[in-house]
C-alpha cells in the first residue's frame, strides 16, 4: 500500500509541474504585451513600463517562471490589479458558495439517481427501464446552464415557487441559503445524477446476475433485502468511483452555473476578471479549481485502493 | 489448372458473397436506429443551417425597435429578441455559426490528437512526454481552460476554435493511442518491420486505417461537446461576440429578459440540446456499428 501511495504521488509531480506551465503561458499568449492590453488604449508609454515591472514581465521567462511557483507554493497568488488586493484573499472570500452549491448538486444527484439507477436495473426492458434510460440520455445532453434557463423559466419566473437568481450566505439561516441553491443545484446535478444513474444500472446488471443474489433469493429472502443488502453492497464501489470522481466536474461545473444565476462564487470571480484582463485572478482561479479537482482524485484513488487491492496490483 | 468454368464459377460465388455482405451490413445500419435517428436530425439541422438562411425575409442584423420582443406569431414565427430582430433568422444564422465551430473543433483537435496519438505509441521517449503533457492539460477543468484562454486571446469565433481545440485535443489523443498500441502489437506490424518498411509507411499505412473508427465515434462526441462549450463560452461572454448570431449568444441575451420573453430562451435551448442530443445518438450508433464487439455483449445481458 505504501509503494501505491507513494507512486500515485510521484505520478502528480509532472501532472502538476505541466499543469503550472500551462496556467502561467496563460499571460503569455495575449497577443502583443500584456500590461498593454491589461492598462487598455489610453495608457502611457510609462505606466506600460511601470506595470511590466511590477508584473516581472520584462524578465527572462524562466525566471518568472520560477518565481511565480515559488510565490504558489507559499500560498501567494499575485495580486489583483483591479480589484487591489490579494488574489488567494478573493479567492477565499469566493470559495464558499462555489463549494455549497457543489455538495449541494451532488447530494441531489445522489438522491435521484441511485434509486432510479436500481428500479432500472431490477426491471430491465421495461417501460420504466427505457424511460429512465431515456430520461438520463436526455440529461447528459443538457448543459446545465441551459437547464438552468429553463428552470429559472417554469420555476422562478412562470411558477414564481423559488428565487429565479440571487445568493444569501448560510449565515441569514439554512433555507433562506438553500432557497437560492436549490435551482442552481439541480442544474448542476442534473448531468451528474445522468451518469450515476446509468453507473448503478450497469454496475447492478453485472451483480444481479451472480449466484450469490440467486442463493439469497432460494433462501427466500425479502426481494428488498436482495435487492438493497445483498446487490447493492457490492455493486457499490464502482458507483462511488464515479461520484468521487466526477465531482471535481461539479466543482467545475458550478463555475458556470453560478454565473447564470448570480451566485458570487468562483465563477463570477473569474468572469468578471475576463472584462478586467486581470490574469492574477484568472490564473489563480484555475490553478485553485484544478489543485482541487487534482486532489479530488488522488483521495478517490486512494481509497479504491485501500479497498480493493487490485487496483494497486493493476497499476505495477 | 483451373478451367474456365471453374473461374467463372468462382467469380460468381465472390459476387454473391460480396452482395451478402452488403446486405448484412445494410441491414445492421438499418436496425440501428439511434445512428439512423441521430443521423438524420443532425443532417435536417444542417440543411438548415446552410440554406435556411436563403428563405427568410429578415437579415440576422435587421433591427425594427417597434417590434421588439414580439412573441412567436404569423409575422415573426419564433418571435423576436430584444432589438426587434427575427428569432428564426438568427437561429438559422447561429446554427452556422455554431456549427461550423463545432466542425472545426473536431477536425483540428482529431487531425492533432491523431498525429499525437500514433507518434506517441510509436517512438517511447516521445510517447512519455507527449502524455505527461496530454495528462496535466485533462487535469485542467476543460471549461476554466477554454475560459482562460479565451481571456488571454480574445473574443472571436477563431480564437473559440483555438480554445477548444486545445481543450479537446488531449482526449483524442489518448483514445488514438489506446487503439494504437493495441495495434502495434500485431504480428503483421512486427512482419512490416522485418520486411524492413520505414516507420512512415508503417505508421500512416497500416497503424493510422485502423485506428480511424474510433477516431471517427470521439470526434463525433467532441462535436458535440465543442457545440455545447461554444454555447457555454458565448453565454458567459467569453465567446463569438455579439452582435454575431450564435446559439450561446441568443441564450445570454435572453437571460436579460427572462421575464418577457420565453421564446427567446425556449427555442434556440432546444435547437441546441437536439443538435447535442443528435450527435450524441449519432456516436453511439457509429460506436455500435464500427465496433459489434461492444453490442454483442450488452445483448448477452
Amino acid at each position: 500500500m505504501l509503494a501505491y501511495i507513494t507512486k500515485r504521488l510521484l505520478s502528480l509531480i509532472p501532472v502538476l509541474a505541466v499543469v503550472t506551465i500551462a496556467i502561467f503561458l496563460i499571460i503569455h499568449i495575449t497577443p502583443g504585451n500584456p500590461a498593454a492590453a491589461i492598462l487598455g488604449m489610453e495608457a502611457s508609454e510609462e505606466e506600460i513600463q511601470q506595470l511590466n515591472q511590477d508584473l516581472g514581465l520584462d524578465r527572462p521567462i524562466l525566471e518568472q517562471y520560477t518565481s511565480w511557483v515559488a510565490n504558489v507554493f507559499k500560498g501567494d497568488l499575485g495580486d489583483s490589479i483591479f480589484m487591489k488586493q490579494p488574489v488567494s484573499e478573493a479567492i477565499a472570500e469566493h470559495i464558499t458558495p462555489t463549494l455549497s452549491l457543489a455538495i449541494l448538486a451532488q447530494v441531489i444527484a445522489i438522491l435521484l439517481a441511485i434509486p432510479f439507477g436500481i428500479i432500472a436495473a431490477y426491471k430491465r426492458g421495461s417501460i420504466a427501464d427505457y424511460t429512465l434510460m431515456g430520461i438520463s440520455l436526455l440529461g447528459m445532453a443538457l448543459p446545465s446552464f441551459l437547464l438552468g434557463l429553463f428552470l429559472m423559466l417554469f420555476v422562478g419566473v412562470k411558477l414564481q415557487w423559488l428565487p429565479v437568481a440571487g445568493y444569501e450566505p448560510l449565515s441569514s439561516g439554512l433555507w433562506e441559503h438553500m432557497k437560492y441553491l436549490i435551482l442552481p443545484g439541480i442544474s448542476l446535478g442534473t448531468i451528474q445524477a445522468a451518469l450515476i444513474t446509468r453507473m448503478t444500472r450497469s454496475s447492478m446488471l453485472e451483480v444481479l446476475n451472480l449466484n450469490f443474489i440467486k442463493t439469497a433469493r432460494s433462501k427466500g429472502l425479502h426481494e428488498m433485502k436482495v435487492l438493497f443488502k445483498h446487490a447493492f453492497r457490492s455493486a457499490f464501489l464502482p458507483i462511488l468511483t464515479v461520484i468521487g470522481q466526477t465531482f471535481g466536474t461539479l466543482v467545475t461545473g458550478a463555475v458556470v452555473v453560478e454565473a447564470i444565476f448570480n451566485i458570487p462564487g468562483l465563477g463570477q470571480l473569474i468572469l468578471n476578471s475576463i472584462a478586467r484582463r486581470d490574469f492574477a485572478v484568472i490564473q489563480g482561479v484555475v490553478l485553485v479549481v484544478t489543485l482541487m479537482y487534482v486532489t479530488i482524485n488522488l483521495i478517490i484513488d486512494l481509497l479504491y485502493g485501500a479497498v480493493d487491492p487490485r487496483v494497486r496490483l493493476d497499476r505495477k | 489448372m483451373a478451367t474456365v468454368q471453374e473461374k467463372e464459377y468462382v467469380a460468381q460465388v465472390s459476387k454473391k458473397l460480396k452482395k451478402e455482405q452488403r446486405a448484412l451490413g445494410y441491414r445492421r445500419l438499418k436496425s440501428n436506429y439511434g445512428l439512423l435517428i441521430g443521423a438524420t436530425i443532425f443532417v435536417v439541422l444542417v440543411i438548415l443551417a446552410l440554406i435556411g438562411p436563403l428563405f427568410t425575409n429578415y437579415g440576422p442584423y435587421d433591427m425594427k425597435v417597434v417590434d421588439r420582443l414580439t412573441p412567436p406569431g404569423a409575422e415573426h414565427w419564433l418571435g423576436t429578441d430584444e432589438f426587434g430582430r427575427d428569432l428564426l433568422t438568427r437561429l438559422l444564422y447561429g446554427a452556422r455559426v455554431s456549427i461550423s465551430v463545432g466542425l472545426a473543433v473536431a477536425l483540428l483537435s482529431s487531425a492533432l490528437g491523431l498525429v499525437i496519438g500514433v507518434y506517441a505509441t510509436y517512438y517511447k521517449t516521445l510517447d512519455h512526454i507527449l502524455m505527461r503533457i496530454c495528462d496535466g492539460l485533462i487535469a485542467i477543468p476543460g471549461i476554466l481552460l477554454a475560459i482562460a484562454l479565451m481571456a488571454a486571446l480574445g473574443a472571436s469565433a477563431l480564437n473559440v476554435i483555438i480554445a477548444l481545440t486545445i481543450v479537446f485535443t488531449p482526449n483524442i489523443a489518448r483514445v488514438v493511442r489506446s487503439a494504437a498500441l493495441v495495434v502495434r502489437e500485431q504480428t503483421y506490424i512486427e512482419a512490416m518491420h522485418v520486411q524492413g518498411a520505414s516507420s512512415t509507411r508503417i505508421i500512416w499505412q497500416h497503424i493510422v486505417p485502423n485506428v480511424l473508427s474510433p477516431l471517427l465515434v470521439q470526434a463525433t462526441f467532441v462535436f458535440a461537446e465543442a457545440i455545447i462549450s461554444e454555447a457555454a463560452l458565448s453565454f458567459l461572454g467569453a465567446g463569438i461576440p455579439a452582435p454575431e448570431a450564435s446559439w450561446g449568444n441568443i441564450l445570454q441575451a435572453s437571460k436579460l429578459v427572462i421575464y418577457k420573453a420565453w421564446w427567446m430562451v425556449v427555442f434556440p435551448g432546444a435547437t441546441l440540446v437536439l443538435s447535442v442530443l443528435s450527435l450524441n445518438l449519432l456516436g453511439d450508433g457509429l460506436r455500435d456499428l464500427l465496433d459489434p464487439r461492444v453490442k454483442q455483449k450488452f445483448r448477452k445481458r
